[in-house]
């Protein structure tokens, strides 16, 4: 490989650097800068704006020739009179999220039911077996094989199938530039509630995950807006909890409408619901703050809405496979896996008559009930802290282990085989009514940020103060939220 | 499109660039030169910057493409999104091209460089500080006349730039015609049509690129001056001050006007040493 013959100005170039110059001189500088700024007045900065701004006028009126006469017809004009509308833009808006949560529930029971079926009928009696045939210890094989290995498939099963859907229609919204649109139906929203009109754009980074989410927030200038931003981001739905959404909606919400079909479109009607209540809580939350301990002014900007563009579909496809489904579903599996070990382990280890597992959720069953939840459910979530994706799993697994279905599973701590049916089956069989579905579905609304959520909050706000308050209040509003609808619902229902 | 080069092209370093192949040995000097060449050449390197040669920035509006000139230039596939604000950190990538490994760094859109809020600020403090040997202005063909704006205030800070006429085929699709030629000449530096996302037009944009960073081409910016004789002389004063001082310091002028402005992160600057080889190491680690 020949080098240029030249000298080249560039980084390689460079002599060892010599300018660190005197402190002497830095104050020299200051005190000069600041004596001549009283002399040259205070418009002077003004006046270069607007020189640049002529200059870059004159010079893009030089280089540009427009058509002589306007088109007739702009597309991206007509299109964003409909889509940002007063009329239509919010029940547009709806209307798309409901049916991409429809083809997301629809299309992925199919693949999930089948890979529910190699996974864990095939796979597992099939690992089981094997370990059998080379005398692995009883212990040992049921560790790996029913606490870890199970615990992955079912991550798999459960998030795969609705992760490949829902992610790439998601990206395509994106890509076409449907995004600032509701930005834009939004900012007055926002406004209203004291905060920027930028945090819409944070809030949808935040339905695909809080951390990317909270990230985003440095597009927000002001500190105070910012700090709305991140604390509210939480009540965006992420990836980890939408599969739990979606299950649990089509277990317990889609059954009450009769046929089949209008159970889907039922199930994705209440996963939307839960979403706009999200963004109700992120007005609510904001507002307060911003009347309370965060007031201040609410800063304007300008928002550019981009021309649409026509999405690439299999770049999309592509991106938001590998980028976005697998490493999500890789997130998912790695905390899984130790998760299914801790699982195994707290079911098998008895302690005074009764396993860790089944005392820790005995300790948290009153409290659970009084939430219209359950002390599964409740002691899931600590299991769950860092990674939301494992909920389900690991209720299905603590449910089957405290309420004596032994039938399902083979043993404490093995977490079945189960296509839809056989879930809601297990669920039943733990008391769980139509309120425990509502109930989770709010809960996993409104509860603490993951743990990589948590660590980037602190990373952005380097404040201990605000990342607590950031962890505990949405919890304590779930706490506060579910107690409520649960108290009332009993009422009513008598349940 | 290849870009007329309207800045005077030097010969003799031209024919002094070694073309960079080992394995293609008997190429004559006008074949080293034609972008068509390299372009077949380009490796690249994703994340892998062991040590590179020249240091290239992006910079650009916000949603006017750069993170897919990125993308295409460095084999990465850093997510793209069709609206502002998509980039808020910098994201850094390499390619060789012609023998020399260039690292991109990709920076969040900007409208000014008298920014105020974070990821304005990550991509002024790279373009003043990190001193980078080629400034990319990505800017959308379709708002020339705005983006402009940012390409007028990075001329200010470095002469290294070339401007990316990004989104052409949108431009055509509107109707609008832009004169690339004129541009450069206005602007006084290389001036490449592109649509990154139809990858036409990067060719030659390497071409500019390598030719910028090389020190191929004189470039002779067109600064925008005009200012009150009160303000010149102000000026002059700092800006002898802080070339005493920096005598490296290539953008002095800019420095000054913002010290005068009162720039809070300019003041810090100067009084931590960043202005200096702090910054310097903090970019190369």
């Amino acid at each position: 490989m020949s080098s240029p013959a030249i000298p080249m100005p560039g980084s390689i170039g460079r002599s060892p650097d010599p300018d660190v110059a005197p402190p002497a001189a830095v104050e020299d500088i200051l005190a000069t800068a600041q004596a001549l700024r009283w002399e040259v007045g205070q418009e002077f900065h003004e006046r270069l704006v607007e020189a640049m701004y002529t200059e870059a006028a004159r010079l893009g009126d030089r280089a540009v020739t427009r058509p002589g006469t306007e088109p007739r017809f702009d597309l991206d004009r007509s299109i964003d009179r409909v889509v940002t509308s007063r009329r239509w833009g919010f029940p547009i808006m709806i209307l798309l999220l409901a049916l991409v949560f429809w083809l997301t529930i629809a299309g992925a029971n199919v693949p999930s039911a089948m890979l529910a079926n190699l996974l864990l009928d095939q796979a597992h009696p099939a690992l089981k077996g094997l370990a059998a045939g080379i005398g692995m210890p009883s212990w040992l094989s049921g560790f790996l094989f029913d606490g870890v290995y199970l615990a992955t498939a079912w991550v798999i099963a459960v998030m795969l199938p609705p992760m490949a859907i829902f992610f790439p229609l998601f990206t395509l919204l994106e890509d076409f530039g449907y995004l600032p649109r509701v930005a834009f139906n939004m900012d007055k929203l926002f406004q209203r509630a004291g905060a920027h009109g930028k945090q819409a754009l944070t809030m949808t980074m935040g339905w695909g995950c809080n951390a990317a989410g909270v990230v985003a927030t440095r597009i927000i200038d002001s500190p105070r807006e910012r700090l709305i931003a991140i604390i509210t981001n939480n009540f965006s739905l992420c990836n980890g909890r939408w599969p739990t959404q979606i299950l649990i909606a089509s277990l317990f919400i889609g059954p009450l409408a009769g046929t089949s079909w209008l159970a889907g479109a039922i199930s994705a009607a209440a996963v939307v619901v839960v979403a706009l209540l999200g963004v109700l809580l992120m007005f609510a939350v904001s507002y307060l703050l911003s009347r309370t301990v965060l007031r201040g002014e609410v800063s304007s900007f300008s928002l550019e809405l981009p021309p649409y563009r026509p999405p690439r579909i299999l770049q999309t496809l592509y991106t938001s496979l590998i980028d976005r489904t697998l490493i999500v579903l890789w997130r998912a599996v790695v905390f899984a896996a130790p998760a299914g070990a801790l699982i195994w382990l707290f079911a098998n280890i008895h302690v005074g008559g009764d396993s860790l597992a089944g005392h820790l959720v005995n300790l948290l069953n009153p409290f659970g009930l009084l939430l219209g939840l359950n002390g599964v459910i409740l002691a899931a979530y600590l299991f769950a802290i860092p990674a939301n994706e494992i909920v389900v799993p690991t209720v299905l697994m603590l449910t089957v282990l405290t309420s004596g279905l032994v039938g399902q599973g083979v043993g404490a701590g093995v977490m079945f085989d189960a296509d839809a049916a056989g879930v809601l089956t297990i669920l039943k069989g733990g008391g769980w009514t139509l309120l425990t579905g509502v109930n989770l579905m709010l809960f996993s609304l409104i509860h603490n940020p993951c743990s990589t959520t948590i660590y980037t909050i602190w990373k952005e706000t380097k404040s201990v103060k605000w990342t607590t308050v950031a962890s505990l209040l949405p919890v304590a509003m779930g706490f506060g939220v579910t107690f409520v609808v649960a108290q009332v619902w009993r009422l009513v229902a008598g349940g | 499109m290849p870009a007329q080069n309207p800045i005077t092209l030097d010969p003799q370093t031209v024919q002094g660039n070694g073309n960079g192949s080992t394995d293609a040995p008997a190429l004559g000097p006008a074949c080293a030169a034609c972008p068509a060449h390299h372009a077949a050449n380009l490796k690249r390197l994703g994340v892998d910057m062991a040590d590179w040669d020249y240091v290239v920035a992006l910079a650009g509006n916000p949603n006017t493409g750069k993170s897919t000139v990125f993308n295409a230039l460095t084999g990465l596939r850093q997510h793209t999104g069709n609206w502002p604000g998509k980039t808020v950190a910098r994201a850094e990538g390499g390619y060789e091209y012609g023998g020399a490994r260039y690292k991109l760094v990709d920076l969040p859109g900007t409208y000014s460089l008298l920014s105020t809020s974070l990821d304005e600020e990550v991509a002024r403090d790279f373009l003043l500080f990190g001193r980078p040997d080629v400034t990319v202005v990505v800017v959308d063909a379709t708002r020339l006349e705005r983006n402009l704006n940012l390409v007028l205030q990075v001329l200010e800070i470095t002469d290294r730039v070339v401007v990316c006429l990004n989104l052409m085929d949108e431009a055509r699709r509107h109707g609008i015609v832009v004169d690339d030629r004129r541009l450069a000449r206005d602007l006084g530096v290389l001036v490449v049509p592109t649509a990154a996302r139809q990858r036409e037009g990067l060719p030659e944009l390497l071409q500019a690129m390598q030719e910028v960073a090389t020190g191929q081409v004189h470039l002779r910016p067109n600064r925008v001056h005009g200012e009150p004789p009160a303000l010149k002389q102000a000026l002059q004063q700092l800006v002898t001050r802080l070339e005493a001082a920096y005598p490296q310091l290539p953008n002095a002028r800019w420095v000054a006007l913002r010290l005068l402005d009162g720039d809070e992160r300019i003041i810090q600057a100067l009084k931590q040493g960043e202005l200096g080889s702090l910054t310097r190491q903090a970019v190369l680690a």
